[in-house]
């Protein structure tokens, strides 16, 4: 066991050493975008005046490198700054924000993981049958199509002509929990379309290479039923790339779904990264690049330390 | 039948058509005088405001990044946020003339210099202070001040002194200029107490609405202000924006019932919105111009032969037909129309001739390719009317390259740097403004790097003239030198096209700026 927690503290100082680098490399992205906050803020009609006193007080005027340091320093102390545009305290706003994307991606996450498992045994269970054929071309149909169709589609059909959801997703902190749910039924029922089939045919895939193995056969000339085998037996045993492909997908619903976001204005991350993206609101930006990379590493890590305890001969070296 | 019968009962309640036709083609219809005259009373009755209810706008142009300060204000969003929590002084009428607001009259000396401005009393802003004359010199004082980044500095340069003399606020001039009051309703002029000097961003003001939620590039909320000094608005409890940046959303929020209004419906769908049950399409004829500019003084544009031929070798009927489906006007490569008070319409209209603009382009002596730098953010469409110039250019035998540019910094990068690309203008109230800001040799905003002495003298006499003829005399000849010498081809003017349920009431048609000049959530109602 003590394998395994130095297995465990090693990936998570990986974690901590990746996360610098990350903010390293978002700061010199955000440094060699065109233009700068000044002039994005006052936009076409600045005066050469308004933009040098907005620069001064911005202090946007320092070297890149006394910023850079200024503002780790400040995450290092919990402290995410002010937004050079509009003076909103970071932190409070990506709260918010951080919070309805987080449910957002449960609630996609809740549907589609589950989902795309059972349809995965299914699919297994009737291999090149019709069911298999019917769920492999239905959910890689859906993955196929861009995300802003499925989500044009589901508006004009589910929310237009039909009225059952709102086309505009967003979200009121009055709300009740079920309201909620309703607001994101349409971004969550996209969302679970575009990630369906990836961990489908990974789950199908990861069972059927499974399915190979002399214990399986063991276990059907036992006369054990179809599902059984393929749930009991087969399945844990797949859990691994399983894992790997459903985190990959939980990043993705995290930190992918600007598309979605825009479509039905669900006020989520994505977008307001976008903004101050396109504002050059560096602060902001480091602070939402560094949240993302969190959990993109964070989760990468999760799978990792599951698919080690779900399979003991890779705890050891060989 | 009925329905037409309906629609022309509105338009008779609306001015639009005389009572008499009405009658006579209801008659013609086979109704009754009786039944007419009930259709009539019907639709008056229904332009009586109703009060209450929750008015909700989409709009376009609204960022997470923000701000409640209106200093900073540049896009639809903040713009129209400023209408409902505050005012200004004087704002501008559907007419296109001055109305009053906190401003109770104004007047000037003589020779235009010195503007006097009695500030209206009893008024109180949301947090409950009384406005006073001090609170609007402060409020000018802020956005005029040495170390502003207020988007009305351009605005507040001419300013020499500012005082309050009792109830009224004297403002000094350093020239004279007979347009200020039309100054004064910039937007970014709204009075807030102590002028915004404590808390620029907190939102208060004398408006018709009090904010109660404010998420930035989400939604922003309101409640009616009781107090409000003015009766002939704010008639829903609650107002809301939600900000619908996506065109294809914020026309599916119009047609599924989430909103009521949305602003910016995109010319190219306008065909297709008109078929939604329940929607109107309303569209304002506007000052806002689509442009390609070069300038002036950068080869190979400082030869005027090269720019005439350019000028000659665009389609404005083109443009207008296939750029702005029909909802805009052609230009006349001056940056004024019909929408300005003192404009001449008897300047000869410019047309497409490639023979004339093959001829120029041969006297200019310049030879290969001309770069034009376009990208879709410098107006929609941008990059396809830049596409149509360049078809438009070949018949004449002049080779135009369009560069494509990012969105993305194009106003840091290719605005006002590059010496030939696509941009947009939203106009200006007066001649004296829109010249001012970007064609007078000393502007800021100088985008095609105009140099003119003769234009310059003009320029300050008309600003001072108060004899109507003669103003509009030299803004003739002044227009007359930018079609003819500037740096501006301005295709096309571009309405502004709105959609509106069909249960919202009160519309009107502004042309100054969008939705009604801001003031679509506060002059509108719901009928039921």
């Amino acid at each position: 066991m003590p394998y395994l927690i130095k297995l465990i503290l090693q990936r998570l100082a990986m974690g901590a050493g990746l996360l610098l680098a990350v903010s390293a490399l978002i700061f010199a992205g955000t440094e060699i975008l065109p233009g700068d906050v000044a002039q994005s803020i006052l936009g076409q009609s600045a005066t050469p005046e308004a933009l040098a006193n907005l620069r001064r007080d911005l202090g946007v005027n320092e070297p890149a490198l006394a910023r850079y340091l200024g503002w780790l320093g400040g995450i290092l102390t919990g402290d995410l700054g002010t937004a050079l545009t509009n003076g909103t305290d970071i932190a409070a706003a990506i709260g918010k924000r951080l919070y309805n994307t987080l449910f957002l991606a449960s609630v996609a996450a809740a549907v589609s993981v589950p989902l795309a498992i059972l349809l995965g045994l299914i699919a297994v269970r009737y291999k090149n049958r019709w069911p298999d054929k019917l769920i492999s071309s239905t959910t890689l149909t859906f993955i196929s199509l861009p995300e802003f169709f499925i989500g044009y589609i589901l508006i004009y059909f589910v929310a237009v002509k039909l009225g059952w959801f709102p086309s505009v997703a967003t979200v009121y902190e009055s709300m009740s929990f079920t309201e909620r749910l309703s607001a994101v039924a349409l971004p969550a029922a996209t969302l679970t379309l575009v990630v369906l089939a990836h961990m489908m045919r990974m789950t199908r895939a990861a069972i059927l290479n499974v399915m190979q193995s002399a214990y399986i056969e063991t276990a059907e000339l036992k006369g054990l039923s179809a599902f059984r085998v393929i749930f009991k037996h087969a399945f844990p045993n797949a859990i691994a790339p399983i894992v790997n492909v459903v985190m990959l997908n939980m990043a993705y619903l995290i930190v992918g779904v600007v598309v979605v976001e825009v479509i039905f204005v669900y006020p989520g991350m994505g977008q307001y990264l976008v903004d101050h993206v396109a504002k050059r609101d560096v602060p902001v930006v480091q602070a939402c690049g560094l949240i993302f990379a969190a959990f993109f590493i964070g989760l990468n890590m999760l799978a990792d330390i599951v698919a080690i305890l779900s399979n003991p001969r890779i705890r050891y070296p060989r | 039948m009925s329905m037409s019968l309906e629609q022309l009962g509105k338009l008779v309640v609306a001015g639009k058509l005389d009572r008499r036709t009405f009658m006579k083609r209801a008659a013609a219809m086979g109704a009754g005088v009786a039944l007419s005259n009930g259709l009539l009373s019907q639709a008056a009755l229904a332009q009586e405001p109703v009060s209450g209810g929750l008015l909700k706008l989409g709009s376009a142009g609204g960022e997470s990044t923000n701000s409640l300060d209106p200093a900073t204000a540049s896009s639809s969003v903040p713009f129209i946020n400023g209408h409902q929590w505050g005012d200004v002084l004087l704002d501008i009428a559907d007419n296109g003339g001055i109305e009053n607001r906190l401003a109770e009259e104004y007047g000037s000396s003589a020779d235009a210099k010195t503007w006097t401005f009695k500030i209206r009393k009893g008024v109180e802003f949301h947090n409950g202070k009384t406005l006073t004359p001090a609170d609007v010199l402060a409020t000018l004082e802020r956005h005029s001040g040495e170390d502003t980044k207020s988007g009305a500095l351009g605005v507040m340069r001419g300013i020499e002194t500012m005082k309050v003399d009792g109830d009224t606020v004297v403002i000094g001039l350093k020239d004279a200029n007979a347009d200020l009051p039309f100054l004064m309703t910039d937007y970014h002029l709204m009075i807030q107490p102590n002028g915004g000097k404590d808390d620029p961003a907190a939102g208060i003001g004398t408006g018709p609405y009090k904010m109660v939620v404010n998420e930035p590039g989400v939604r922003h909320g309101y409640e009616k202000n009781q107090n409000d000094w003015k009766s002939d608005r704010g008639f829903a409890d609650q107002v809301e924006i939600l900000v619908i940046n996506d065109d294809t959303a914020r026309v599916a929020a119009l047609q599924s019932g989430q909103v009521h209004m949305i602003e910016r419906v995109p010319p190219k769908i306008v065909e297709l919105v008109k078929r939604i049950p329940n929607v109107d399409i309303k569209s304002a004829p506007g000052r806002g111009h689509y442009v390609f500019i070069m300038h002036t003084n950068t080869a190979p544009f400082d030869n005027n032969d090269l720019r005439l031929a350019l000028k000659y070798a665009i389609d404005r009927q083109e443009m207008v037909d296939k750029i702005l489906f029909g909802y805009g006007s052609i230009g006349n490569d001056m940056p004024v129309n019909q929408a300005y008070p003192y404009f001449s319409d008897d300047i000869e209209q410019r047309s497409y001739d490639p023979d004339k603009a093959a001829f120029h382009f041969k006297k200019s002596g310049h030879e290969g390719p001309v770069v034009l730098r376009t990208a879709d953010g410098s107006f929609p469409g941008a990059v396809d009317a830049s596409q149509l110039f360049q078809q438009s250019c070949a018949k004449a035998g002049i080779t135009l390259d369009v560069k494509r540019e990012p969105n993305d910094g194009y106003w840091s990068e290719v605005w006002n740097k590059q010496p030939f690309c696509t941009s947009y203008w939203g106009g200006r109230p007066t001649q004296d403004q829109m010249y001012s800001t970007a064609y007078l040799s000393s502007a800021d905003w100088n985008d095609t790097r105009f140099f003119n002495d003769d234009f310059d003298k003009m320029l300050l006499t008309a600003r001072g003239e108060l004899d109507d003829a003669k103003r509009k005399q030299i803004y003739r000849d002044m227009g007359t030198i930018v079609h003819n010498e500037g740096g501006l081809i301005c295709p096309m003017f571009n309405d502004w096209v709105e959609g509106v349920s069909t249960n919202v009431g009160g519309w009107a048609v502004n042309s100054n700026q969008t939705m009604m000049n801001g003031q679509a959530l506060s002059r509108c109602w719901l009928k039921s």
